[in-house]
C-alpha cells in the first residue's frame, strides 16, 4: 500500500516535470502547484488537472481542513464532482434527490437544477480514490462533530491498513469523546490482529470481544477455522482460545441483533397490515358488510401520492404529507358514493353486498388502467424517508419503516379518539351495537352508515399513501392486499379496533419469524393456513364484539 | 343414488326449464360432433375445432356453475373458493396427461416431466406415482377436491363459521393454494403449470375425433350433474338443505344435524367442480396456478347470480351467457370487459336478485294474473 502511494508521488513528480496540457502557464516549472497556494487556487486547478496533479491536490486538500475541502473530497469520492463549462467553478451534483440538485463547492449553497449538458464530470481513478479517501478520513477525524469522527473511524475500520492506523494513532491521545475513542481503540486492535507479536494479537483479540463490526467477524473467523491441512492461520494457541471466546460473544450479540431486527421488520409489516385492515374493521364492524372494493380504496390513496407528485415535482419532500389528506378525501368520497349508490339498497344482505362491491372494485381497477396506465406508476420516496438509522454493522432500521410504524400508531390513536370522543363516534358505536335501538333513540342510521363507510374508505386511502412508499403503485395494488386485510379483521374480531391492531401486528411478526426458515411464500401460506384453522376454533376472532343481537 | 325412473317422470312434468335445457343439451351433443366431423371444411355449416373447444369450455364452466349453485342457491353457503376444487380436478387430470407425454418431451425423459428435468430432479415425487394409470387419475379427480372439501367443511361447519366469514376463509383457502402451486418446490410445475399434452387414453389430443369425444363427454357430465343436483334438491334431504339456507338456527332447533347436511352438499359440490376441471384441462390444453386465483371463484358466483341462483339451469345459462360475452368482448373491446363485468355484478345484485330466470318467471306470473 505504501508502495502505491510512493508510486503516486513519483508519478506526480514525473507529471510535474513534463509540460502539462491545460495547466496554468504561470505556475513554476518545478511543481504544478505553488506550496503556498490557497484553497481557491487549488480548486481552480482541479478541472484541468491530470490524475497526478489531482493526487497532489487531494493530498493538499487533506491538510486544508475547511468545509469546502471536505465537500470537494466527498463529492470526488462519490463521483459527484463536476465543473461548470461556463465559468469552470466546481459543483457537486447529488444522486439522492430527483431531479439532481447542484451544490456550489465553495459556498455550499444549492444552485438548483443544472442540465448535465452544461457540466463536465471530474474523473477519478483508483490511486486518486485511495489518496482522496485517506485525505477525507484525516479531515473527518479532525472534525468538530463527534458523529462525523465516529463515521470516519468506522469507515476506516472496514479497510484498516498501516496508513489508516497511522492516521488513527495520534487521534487516540486527542480524542475526548468516549464512544469515538472506543471505536479508535477497536480499529487499532483490528489492525494489530495481523501483528507479528503474539502478545499484541492476544490483547487485540480480547479488546475486540463483542465488537459487531463485520470486518471484526470476518477477521476473527479465519483465525480459529482450521484450513484443509488442519492447521490454523493463527499459530498461537492462547490467541486462538481468546479469539474463540471473543467470537462466541460476537455471535451471541449478532443473534440478539438479528432477533431485534426480525421483530422490527415484523412490526413494520404488521403496521402495514393494521393500516390496511383497520378501515375494513370499521365498515365491517358497524354495518356488517364486506367492502370488496376496500383494496381499491388503498389503490386510490396510492395514486393520490402519484398525482400530487406530478402536480408539484419540485416539492417531493412535502408531497407525501400533502397526499395524506388528499388521499383521505378522495377515497372517503368514493366510499360515500359507493354507500349511497349501492350498499344502502342491499341492507341486510351481506353476501349480495360483497358481490356488488366486488363489481365496484373491477370498475375502479379498469378506470385506473384507462386513466393512468396498466403499468406501475413511479412514486418517489422523499429524501427524508430514505436512508436508515444505523446501530451497528448488523443492525439498522430503515427510516421508511420507522415512519410507517409511527404513522400507523398515529392513525390508530386518531381513529380511537374519533370513535371514543366525538359525537359521530358515539353514534357509530351505538349503531354497531344495536341498530334498531339506536334508530329508536333518534340516531340517523342512514347518515351514520354513509359516514362510517366514508371514514373506513378514507382510512384505507391513507393506508394507500403508506403502501405507495413500500410497494409498486399499480392497478393490482388493492387486490394483493385484500385477502391480507380480511384476515387481519377476521383474526382480530370484527368491529374491535384493538383486535385489529393486535392481530395486524402479530400476523406481521409471525410472518417475519417464519420467513427465514420457510421462505417468504411458504411463510405466507403457513400464516394463512394457521388463520383458517384459528377461525374454526374461534369464529368470532380474538376479541369478539359483545352485543345482545342473536344470530339469525 | 342413481336417479330412478319415477324421478325422471316427475322431472319432465314439473321442471319445464330443466326439460328444455336437457333437450337443448342433447341437441348440441349430437349437432356439434356431426357438424365438426362429417361436414366438409369448405361448407359454411362446418364447425371449426376452435368453436367446438370453445363450446366445450363453456359446458365445463357450466358444470362448475352448477356446483356453485348447489351450495349457494340451495344451501346458502357462498363459497369464494370453488375455483380451487375446479383447479385441483384439473391438476389431477393434468398429471395424468403429463405422464402420457413420455419420451416426447423436450428433454425426452421417459418418466420425469420436462419441468422436473429442468429443476434437476432425479426421481418422481411420491405423489406423482400412479398417475400414469387413467383410472387412478380419475379417482384422484374425485378424491383430491372431495377430501379437501371434507376436511375444510368438517372444521368450518362444525364450529359454525357462516355467512361472510365462511366466504372469506374459502377465499383465503384458494389464495393459499394459489401461492403454494406457484412454488416450484411443490412439484406441480410452478407458475408454468402443465401444458404440451399429447395423448389421452392412447389417442392423440389434437384431433377432430378427440375434440368431439371430449365435447360429448362434457355434455354428458353436465346432463348427469344436472340430474343428480335436481334429484338431490327435490329429495327429502334437499328440503332440509333449503331449510338450512332459509333459517339455519330453526332447522337446528327442530333437531336436524345441520353440519352433516351442509358438509355432504359441500363435498358433493366440490367433487362436481373437480370433474368440471378435469374436463376443462384436456380441451384447453393447459393448467396453471392462476386457475386458483380468488377472482376466478368470484366470477363463477356472478355467472350463477346472473342466471338465477337456486334454479340449477339458470346457473348453467348464466355460465354460458357470461362466458360468451367475455369471449366476444375480450376480442372486440378488451378494455370494456371489466367495466361490463363490474356493472353486471352491481346491476344483478341491485336489480335482478333472482337473475334472468327469475325475471322470466315473474313476467310469466304477471301475464297470467292480468
Amino acid at each position: 500500500m505504501r508502495n502505491l502511494l510512493a508510486l503516486g508521488v513519483v508519478l506526480g513528480l514525473f507529471a510535474a516535470t513534463c509540460p502539462v496540457q491545460g495547466a496554468t502557464p504561470e505556475l513554476p516549472p518545478t511543481s504544478v502547484i505553488p506550496t503556498d497556494a490557497k484553497l481557491d487556487s487549488l480548486l481552480a486547478t482541479l478541472p484541468d488537472a491530470d490524475y497526478a496533479t489531482k493526487v497532489e491536490i487531494a493530498t493538499r486538500l487533506g491538510s486544508e481542513g475547511s468545509p469546502a475541502a471536505r465537500r470537494t473530497l466527498a463529492a470526488l469520492l462519490g463521483g459527484e464532482l463536476y465543473y461548470k463549462n461556463s465559468d469552470r467553478s466546481l459543483v457537486s451534483v447529488g444522486k439522492d434527490s430527483k431531479p439532481p440538485q447542484a451544490v456550489d463547492i465553495n459556498s455550499g449553497k444549492s444552485l438548483g437544477v443544472i442540465p448535465t449538458s452544461e457540466l463536465t464530470r471530474i474523473g477519478i481513478n483508483n490511486l486518486l480514490r485511495k489518496v482522496a479517501r485517506g485525505a477525507l478520513a484525516g479531515l473527518q477525524l479532525a472534525s468538530e462533530d463527534a458523529g462525523i469522527r465516529l463515521t470516519a473511524v468506522q469507515e476506516l475500520m472496514g479497510t484498516i491498513d498501516a496508513e489508516g492506523a497511522a492516521l488513527l494513532r495520534p487521534r487516540l491521545a486527542l480524542e475526548k469523546n468516549e464512544e469515538v475513542r472506543a471505536q479508535i481503540v477497536d480499529a487499532l486492535a483490528l489492525h494489530d490482529l495481523s501483528d507479528s507479536d503474539a502478545a499484541k494479537r492476544l490483547a487485540a483479540v480480547t479488546e475486540l470481544k463483542g465488537n459487531l463490526h463485520t470486518e471484526v467477524y470476518n477477521r476473527l473467523l479465519p483465525m480459529v477455522t482450521a484450513d484443509a491441512t488442519g492447521g490454523f492461520s493463527e499459530p498461537d494457541a492462547t490467541v486462538r482460545a481468546a479469539a474463540n471466546e471473543s467470537l462466541a460473544t460476537i455471535k451471541r450479540w449478532r443473534t440478539f441483533n438479528g432477533i431485534v431486527e426480525m421483530m422490527f421488520f415484523g412490526l413494520s409489516l404488521g403496521s402495514v397490515l393494521m393500516l390496511a385492515g383497520i378501515g375494513l374493521a370499521i365498515t365491517f364492524g358497524v354495518m356488517g358488510v364486506i367492502n370488496m372494493a376496500h383494496g381499491e380504496m388503498m389503490m386510490i390513496g396510492a395514486y393520490s401520492v402519484y398525482v400530487v407528485q406530478q402536480l408539484m415535482p419540485s416539492h417531493i419532500g412535502s408531497s407525501v404529507l400533502i397526499a395524506i389528506p388528499v388521499a383521505f378525501l378522495a377515497a372517503g368520497l368514493v366510499g360515500v358514493a359507493i354507500e349511497r349508490g349501492i350498499v344502502r339498497f342491499l341492507h341486510g344482505r351481506p353476501l349480495e353486498t360483497l358481490l356488488a362491491t366486488f363489481g365496484v372494485s373491477l370498475i375502479l381497477q379498469q378506470l385506473v388502467r384507462d386513466i393512468f396506465s396498466p403499468n406501475n406508476r413511479p412514486v418517489e420516496v422523499p429524501s427524508w424517508m430514505a436512508g436508515s438509522l444505523r446501530f451497528n454493522d448488523v443492525l439498522s432500521f430503515t427510516y421508511s419503516r420507522i415512519y410507517i410504524i409511527l404513522f400507523a400508531a398515529l392513525v390508530f390513536v386518531l381513529l380511537m379518539l374519533v370513535l371514543k370522543r366525538t359525537n359521530l363516534g358515539l353514534h357509530v358505536r351505538a349503531v354497531s351495537q344495536n341498530r334498531a335501538m339506536a334508530r329508536a333513540m333518534g340516531i340517523k342510521t342512514d347518515w351514520v352508515d354513509a359516514m362510517t363507510f366514508g371514514l373506513g374508505s378514507g382510512i384505507a386511502g391513507v393506508a394507500g399513501v403508506a403502501l405507495s412508499q413500500l410497494t409498486n403503485v399499480g392497478p393490482n395494488l388493492g387486490q394483493s392486499y385484500i385477502v391480507d386485510s380480511f384476515m387481519v379483521v377476521v383474526f382480530g374480531g370484527v368491529g374491535s379496533l384493538w383486535g385489529t391492531q393486535i392481530s395486524g401486528l402479530s400476523l406481521g411478526v409471525a410472518s417475519k419469524v417464519l420467513e427465514p426458515a420457510a421462505g417468504a411464500v411458504l411463510a405466507k401460506i403457513l400464516v394463512l393456513v394457521a388463520l383458517i384453522i384459528f377461525i374454526q376454533r374461534k369464529p368470532r376472532g380474538l376479541f369478539p364484539q359483545r352485543g345482545r343481537a342473536a344470530e339469525g | 343414488m342413481s336417479p330412478s325412473s319415477p324421478f325422471l317422470g316427475s322431472l319432465f312434468r314439473t321442471d319445464r326449464g330443466g326439460t328444455i335445457f336437457l333437450g337443448l343439451l342433447a341437441l348440441a351433443a349430437i349437432l356439434v360432433p356431426v357438424l365438426h366431423l362429417t361436414v366438409p371444411e369448405s361448407s359454411p355449416l362446418h364447425m371449426s375445432g376452435y368453436t367446438v373447444t370453445l363450446i366445450g369450455k363453456y359446458l365445463s364452466y357450466a358444470v362448475l356453475a352448477l356446483a356453485v349453485d348447489l351450495v349457494w342457491g340451495f344451501c346458502g353457503i357462498l363459497s369464494l373458493g370453488h375455483a380451487a376444487f375446479f383447479a385441483l380436478g384439473g391438476y389431477a387430470m393434468g398429471m395424468y396427461l403429463m405422464r402420457q407425454i413420455g419420451t416426447r418431451g423436450v428433454y425426452g425423459d421417459p418418466i420425469l416431466p420436462d419441468f422436473m428435468v429442468f429443476l434437476n430432479w432425479k426421481e418422481l415425487p411420491w405423489f406423482w406415482h400412479g398417475f400414469d394409470m387413467f383410472w387412478f387419475a380419475m379417482v384422484m379427480v374425485v378424491l383430491a377436491p372431495g377430501i379437501l372439501a371434507l376436511v375444510f367443511g368438517w372444521f368450518a361447519f362444525r364450529s359454525r363459521v357462516t355467512g361472510v366469514y365462511l366466504s372469506i376463509i374459502t377465499q383465503a383457502m384458494t389464495y393459499a393454494l394459489m401461492l403454494a402451486f406457484f412454488r416450484n418446490d411443490m412439484g406441480f410445475g410452478g407458475n408454468n403449470g402443465f401444458t404440451d399434452f399429447k395423448d389421452l387414453l392412447g389417442f392423440k389430443i389434437a384431433t377432430p375425433g378427440m375434440r368431439a369425444s371430449l365435447f360429448v363427454a362434457t355434455a354428458t357430465a353436465l346432463a348427469t350433474g344436472y340430474l343428480l343436483c335436481r334429484w338431490i334438491v327435490s329429495s327429502r334431504a334437499g328440503r332440509v338443505v333449503m331449510a338450512i339456507r332459509d333459517a339455519e338456527s330453526r332447522t337446528r332447533f327442530i333437531g336436524y344435524r345441520v353440519e352433516s347436511y351442509k358438509l355432504w352438499v359441500f363435498v358433493f359440490s366440490a367433487v362436481l367442480a373437480g370433474i368440471a376441471g378435469a374436463l376443462y384441462v384436456p380441451q384447453i390444453g393447459i393448467i396453471n396456478p392462476s386457475e386458483f386465483s380468488p377472482i376466478n371463484s368470484i366470477e363463477v358466483v356472478i355467472w350463477v347470480a346472473i342466471g338465477g341462483r337456486g334454479t340449477l339451469y339458470g346457473a348453467i345459462a348464466g355460465a354460458i351467457i357470461v362466458n360468451y360475452a367475455k369471449t366476444w368482448f375480450t376480442s372486440a373491446l378488451p378494455s370494456a370487459w371489466l367495466y361490463l363485468l363490474g356493472a353486471l355484478f352491481i346491476l344483478t345484485t341491485l336489480l335482478l336478485p333472482t337473475g334472468v330466470v327469475g325475471l322470466i318467471r315473474s313476467r310469466k306470473a304477471k301475464g297470467r294474473s292480468t
